[in-house]
């Protein structure tokens, strides 16, 4: 009997290999599910997903919400606010509340890094950690292996490149785990204000230029930069980082030939990665990433929810 | 009532004293040290073997929440825990609401201690109104009122120049001033000490800089103007490197850290607990290992609690909303008992730098057992197996990363002016 060695999915730091490697193989088992004409299976009937997202998302809660529909599991969105300012009622409580009705499963997302470990600490449910802060993002995480997987055949021994604002990407600490603990060689780039303190530790090459990263990548990275970060003077303008850390046709000739491209979206076109290198399917994987994405959800419920016992 | 502690061994680091002796009080003060003294009638006789006597421990870093945050603190209950951990005075910050920046709040604390009647409270004055840092408190007045000494606690002086005033006009009242040290621009949106844990957390992080920039400026202001600075709760190898550096030029600079600065590290917070967020925060081993070879060396004068007291909704939630703060009158000495038996401190060392030296620094006729000095007394019980339990503090602050962990020492007696204000002796750990 395969079954996860854990009942929530927090972070893929404390997720084994074995358990990585079940959540792909189950993942890819599902892939075929979204092709069908009649796009559901009954396998999740009669139980309950709760998709309770304290920050604005689009692409993860659809994703999430696909995937609990084609597997027939009853899903519910709660958009909630969050504010250290404003006293509203406390994540504990709205957890004991959630708790209360029986769901199966809750999905959080929240700004304030750890908020899905307290809420594990706290309810029976099992937890998925939609992304927490700039911590982790396990099924994007998970999601981009699959991708990886699928285009290369394997994830050992490639080199991976993770380019842009690492200090403030929940994307790029669960890629680092995820890809470090599968085998690959993990490098990152930006310029020194997004690259974390110590960032070696956690077992990767850091650089400081775009073209020494991505020099005989099999896999590139490309990571989105917030306007808002300007505020913070982690960079001067969108202009200036455009022209030094944008993925465009002649830098990309760095990597290996048959490099591929990913974006855990929404993309800055023009800023991190260049139109044309974002449609040109050569490289490109980004729309890869968005379908493996609802197969990884999918496959995520499943198994927290007994899986293939 | 006379009363007679006999058979322990006394410290008295003001005296130099460390021998087996008696010890008799009388009229609140100390009446006799000497190496037996009988007994007459109408003496209430003590034996404490096997105990140490130390002049009564002071805490000069205390936050009693009171006015305003009545449910994580009052004077009375923070009064209690004091005594309760072996603490005979304490000194504590303005941070209530309102702010301790005017002779009222200071009187109405003082009235709230006396009534409380436990330890002996010593309020710390505002250093600007409201500790916005932009006008200066009367601190002539609030003198007259009973404040020992100036600080804006966690909201530091970032204004070199009124901090440059600040201490100038201290200096001609001869009241210390006491700077939390971090440079709010450097520190800004942090949650935890920059470093490795911070960045697999994904919590932004306060550099150690934070707080080194400030160390090195109000150590330059201290020697410019040629007046007095105490840093507190100092947290990082570099602020322990530039007060060493300061001490070793002669500047009249004075610094305290607290347990958990000697005892955690930023490794603690690997799964986002809240009860070890305080600020400033838990710092590297390296950091760690340099607190206590300041505490060694002599550069840092005192171990002062900075106890945090909290209710649960101040922490039960997510990290970044948690409030700083451990709550540790109650847990300090027997923490900082651990440096003795690790070797970092003698006893009588220890002792200075709880009792002594910041009776020294808060210039408070305090802090020894010379005869005819108030009778303010700590036994301590050195080896006394105990484990840590909230759920016994006499703090309504029950946030300790300390909570069931196993301890050697404690205070068993605590005698302010004479009367036993806390009584541990029958106490089975």
């Amino acid at each position: 009997m395969m079954k996860l060695g854990k009942k929530d999915i927090l972070g893929i730091r404390e997720m084994s290999v074995d358990d990585i490697n079940l959540i792909l193989e189950t993942a890819e088992s599902f892939l075929e599910i979204s092709t069908r004409d009649i796009k559901k299976v009954p396998t999740l009937r009669g139980k309950s997903v709760i998709n309770l997202f304290y920050e604005a998302s689009t692409r993860t809660r659809t994703s999430f919400e696909i995937a609990g529909k084609r597997l027939s599991a009853d899903t519910i969105n709660i958009s909630a606010s969050t504010s250290s300012v404003v006293k509203g009622e406390t994540l504990i409580d709205t957890a004991r509340n959630l708790e209360a009705m029986n769901p199966d499963i809750i999905v959080i997302r929240h700004s304030a890094a750890g908020a899905p470990h307290l809420l594990a600490g706290l309810v029976s449910q099992s937890i998925i950690n939609a992304g927490d802060g700039a911590h982790e993002h396990p099924s994007q995480a998970l999601l981009d292996m699959m991708t990886i997987k699928a285009k290369k055949g394997k994830i050992a021994g490639l080199k991976i490149a993770l380019v842009g604002d690492i200090l403030h990407s929940r994307v790029a600490r669960s890629n680092i785990y995820g890809l470090s603990k599968m085998g690959a060689q993990v490098v990152v780039a930006g310029p020194a204000t997004m690259l974390p303190r110590d960032i070696e530790q956690m077992g990767v090459k850091a650089y400081t230029k775009l073209e020494d990263a991505i020099a005989e990548a099999d896999v590139v990275m490309m990571l989105r930069i917030q306007l808002e970060r300007q505020k913070q003077n982690i960079f001067p303008s969108l202009r200036e980082y455009a022209q030094h850390y944008c993925l465009n046709r002649k830098n990309i000739k760095l990597a290996k030939d048959d490099v591929i491209v990913m974006h855990p979206g929404p993309m800055n076109r023009g800023v991190e990665i260049s139109p044309d290198i974002a449609d040109d399917t050569n490289y490109s994987v980004i729309l890869d990433q968005v379908n493996n994405g609802v197969a990884v959800r999918m496959a995520l419920l499943y198994l927290l929810s007994g899986g293939n016992e | 009532m006379k009363l007679l502690l006999k058979g322990a061994r006394v410290i008295d680091p003001a005296q130099k004293i460390d021998t087996r002796m008696d010890v008799l009080i009388e009229d609140g003060k100390i009446a006799a040290c000497e190496a037996r003294i009988k007994a007459t009638p109408n003496t209430k006789v003590i034996d404490l073997t096997g105990m140490i006597i130390a002049p009564g421990l002071i805490d000069m870093h205390t936050h009693l929440r009171e006015p305003g945050l009545e449910y994580k603190e009052t004077i009375a209950t923070g009064s209690a825990a004091a005594v309760a951990g072996g603490f005979t005075s304490i000194a504590c910050m303005p941070n209530t609401e309102p702010v301790n920046d005017n002779r009222s709040i200071t009187e109405f604390i003082r009235r709230k201690a006396s009534e409380a009647n436990l330890a002996n409270v010593y309020p710390i004055g505002a250093i600007s109104a409201d500790s916005e840092g932009k006008k200066l408190t009367e601190f002539w007045d609030l003198k007259e009122a009973g404040i020992i000494a100036l600080s804006d606690d966690g909201k530091p002086v970032m204004d070199a120049a009124l901090m440059r005033r600040a201490m100038e006009y201290a200096s001609s009242l001869s009241l210390p001033v006491i700077q939390h040290c971090e440079d709010k621009n450097l520190s800004a949106g942090g949650l935890m000490n920059e470093g490795y844990y911070a960045t697999i957390l994904g919590l932004p992080g306060i550099p150690a800089i934070a707080e080194d920039v400030m160390v090195g400026r109000d150590i330059l202001i201290a020697e410019y103007t040629r007046t007095q600075v105490h840093i507190a709760h100092v947290s990082t190898a570099g602020a322990v490197r530039l007060i060493r550096d300061a001490k070793a030029r002669g500047l009249n600079v004075t610094a305290e850290t607290a347990p958990h600065y000697f005892t955690l590290t930023d490794k603690s917070l690997q799964d986002f607990d809240t009860s070890y967020k305080v600020s400033p925060p838990l710092r590297s081993e390296a950091d760690v290992a340099a607190i206590k070879e300041g505490l060694t060396d002599g550069t840092l004068d005192a171990i002062a609690c900075d106890h945090a007291p909290h209710g649960r909704t101040d922490k039960e939630v997510e990290f970044e909303y948690a409030a700083n703060g451990i709550s540790g009158l109650e847990t300090s000495l027997g923490l900082s008992l651990n440096l003795v038996h690790d070797g970092v401190l003698s006893l009588s060392e220890l002792i200075a730098k709880m009792s002594c030296n910041p009776a020294r620094i808060l210039r408070l006729d305090k802090g020894t057992l010379a005869c005819g000095a108030d009778a303010d007394i700590t036994v301590i019980n050195p080896d006394l197996p105990w484990t840590v339990d909230v759920k016994a503090f006499h703090s309504r602050g029950k946030n300790s990363p300390f909570h069931g962990r196993s301890l050697k020492g404690r205070a068993v007696l605590t005698i302010v002016g004479g009367d036993i204000k806390y009584n541990g002796l029958a106490e089975k750990p």
